[in-house]
């Protein structure tokens, strides 16, 4: 679909700041508030704006650390809806945070979040592995999360610069 | 018997007036939790590219002299990108010179055309060191002052006006430091006709040329005939967000240009080399961030600007740098009187307008290079302070 460059400056403000208050959102795009609030309705009915989250660094809430792992799928794609059935198949359990498919040495990349190491390997023996079309699986456990999304985690954002200068 | 003591100063510096942000700059400095809108620089930070593409040639061991104008490579740059951008073909061999800075291009182009007692006109409110960069070249200034109920657009026969036999260049800025303010075809067009009419020298600063925000920029040099009588300005500063590597550029008719690196190579010799190689990757591959910085500056101002309407304080939408240049006539204090009070009261920073000249009275420079939160926040304590006058 065609959008306006007002519809995309939008976009662009909030998938940068989802919560920034509407009456400033409206002063950045020179529109009044109502035409701003008619244009977000426009873009998350036609599932542009799919929805407003938070990026959170779990690592610091106690007792909430969890484990995260990506791990590379090969299937055997089916005839008629190739790689789409086994995918939404894996897409449907509750502790796949995404699944892509992928060119080159393996078929999907799967994100499993999971409370505790345990956890994810049980996924990944009793729930992944013995779906029919999956032929193998390789487990890597993300150890730290230095930028996500774009946004790069513990990063100070402090102006070096003077306070006054010409 | 006593002699007096000789002063050891040159008469002409020990007359030049110290820049008038140094005071807000000692006072600022002094106070914590000051939001300041008193930068002239973007908030941003160089390009990783950038960066990594200087550290590479010192890795590489590129610590040496390069030519006096600058390496070859980077003028071939600066020809192509002016060409590409603003339609003025210049010669990498003979018309460009890479300085160190804007600031010594501005410094190279005085002393290279100014005779002692040549009349320089400054259109003001202008940046703080024209006035005294033709003073120490030897010139006299003669300011043209601009109307903020006209936007500070400059007219041409408000030149005319001030033109005697000894006026021999015309200093303009456009985008303006510090109205914002951006000079149009038209408008152009009629200092051009003023400029072959009495045979004027043009020097052109246009250090704010990537940040334009609603009409495609015009460069002086690429309006009708100008091209052989101006001295075209510019550097990486603002729209690379590149303030402290201190590079710039400037461009000029071959005859010029060489007067010009004559002063450079005794005064100067050349730029850093590590950062004309930053500067390399920064006009080859560094349009895409330009182009980002410029979009987030165009929706501060729009904020920042409305905002400033909403709580009293009337000012034009600027059309480009980063600088808003509202009227604080309403609240009836000087300029120094709003921004001291301002600062001490609600710890928000910004320039007191007479720093820039007299028009500049009357009216305070705003930096919107800060981030949302920060504007947000700034204007929130501005209200609260005029709420109280």
């Amino acid at each position: 679909m065609k959008l306006t460059e007002k519809e995309i400056e939008i976009i662009e403000i909030l998938e940068k700041d989802a919560r920034i208050p509407i009456e400033t959102l409206a002063k950045m795009v020179s529109l009044s508030v109502k035409e701003t609030e008619a244009i977000m309705k426009k873009l998350e009915e036609m599932k542009v704006i799919v929805q407003y989250a938070a990026l959170v660094d779990w690592r610091k809430v106690d007792g909430h650390e969890g484990v995260t792992a990506m791990i590379d799928v090969k299937v055997t794609p089916k005839r008629g809806v190739g790689f789409d059935e086994v995918a939404e198949r894996i897409y449907r359990f509750p502790e796949v945070k995404s699944v892509y498919l992928m060119s080159g040495a393996y078929d999907l990349s799967v994100v499993i979040e999971g409370r505790s190491m345990s956890e994810v390997a049980q996924f990944v023996s009793e729930k992944l592995s013995t779906l029919d079309s999956v032929i193998s699986t390789t487990t890597h456990f993300i150890l730290k999360k230095y930028k996500h999304d774009g946004t790069v985690f513990d990063q100070g954002d402090q102006d070096r610069r003077i306070v006054m200068a010409p | 018997m006593q002699r007096t003591k000789k002063s050891y100063l040159s008469e002409t510096v020990a007359r030049l007036k110290p820049s008038g942000i140094r005071r807000f700059f000692d006072l600022a400095s002094s106070m914590e939790g000051v939001i300041s809108l008193g930068v002239g620089e973007p908030d941003f930070v160089t390009s990783w590219n950038i960066r990594e593409a200087c550290i590479l040639s010192l890795e590489q061991g590129y610590t040496s002299y390069t030519a006096n104008a600058g390496l070859l490579e980077l003028r071939q740059e600066i020809a192509a990108y002016l060409a590409r951008k603003f339609h003025i073909e210049y010669d990498p061999e003979t018309e460009i010179l890479v300085t160190v800075g804007a600031s010594q291009a501005i410094d190279l182009a005085l002393r290279a055309t100014v005779n002692p007692g040549d009349e320089v006109i400054v259109v003001e409110p202008s940046f703080v060191a024209y006035e005294s960069l033709v003073t120490l070249a030897g010139g006299v200034p003669v300011p043209v002052e601009t109307n903020g109920d006209d936007h500070f657009k400059l007219r041409a026969d408000q030149i005319e006006r001030v033109i005697t036999d000894r006026t021999k260049a015309l200093i303009i800025c456009s985008p303006n430091n510090p109205t914002g303010t951006v000079l149009h075809k038209e408008e152009l067009e009629a200092i051009a006709q003023i400029a072959k009419k009495h045979d004027l020298l043009i020097i052109s600063d246009e250090i704010y040329a990537e940040l334009t925000y609603d009409d495609s920029y015009i460069s002086f040099a690429a309006v009708d005939g100008m091209r052989e009588r101006t001295i075209l300005i510019s550097g990486f500063s603002k729209g690379f967000a590149m303030t402290g590597w201190r590079l710039g550029f400037t461009a000029a008719p071959a005859e010029i240009l060489q007067a010009m690196l004559k002063i450079h190579q005794y005064a100067m010799m050349c730029a850093p080399t590590m950062v004309q190689y930053g500067a390399i990757e920064a006009l080859r591959n560094g349009e895409q961030d330009v182009e980002y910085m410029r979009k987030s500056y165009r929706r501060r101002r729009n904020y920042f600007v409305q905002s400033l309407n909403e709580i009293g304080l009337s000012c034009h939408m600027p059309g480009g740098a980063f600088y808003a240049f509202p009227s604080i006539q309403s609240t009836g204090l000087t300029s120094e009187q709003f921004a001291e009070k301002l600062l001490l009261e609600e710890k928000v920073a910004v320039v007191p307008g007479n720093v820039f000249g007299a028009s500049g009275e009357g009216y305070i420079r705003c930096s919107y290079a800060s981030s949302m939160e920060q504007l947000q926040e700034a204007i929130k304590r501005m209200k609260r302070f005029l709420d109280r006058l």
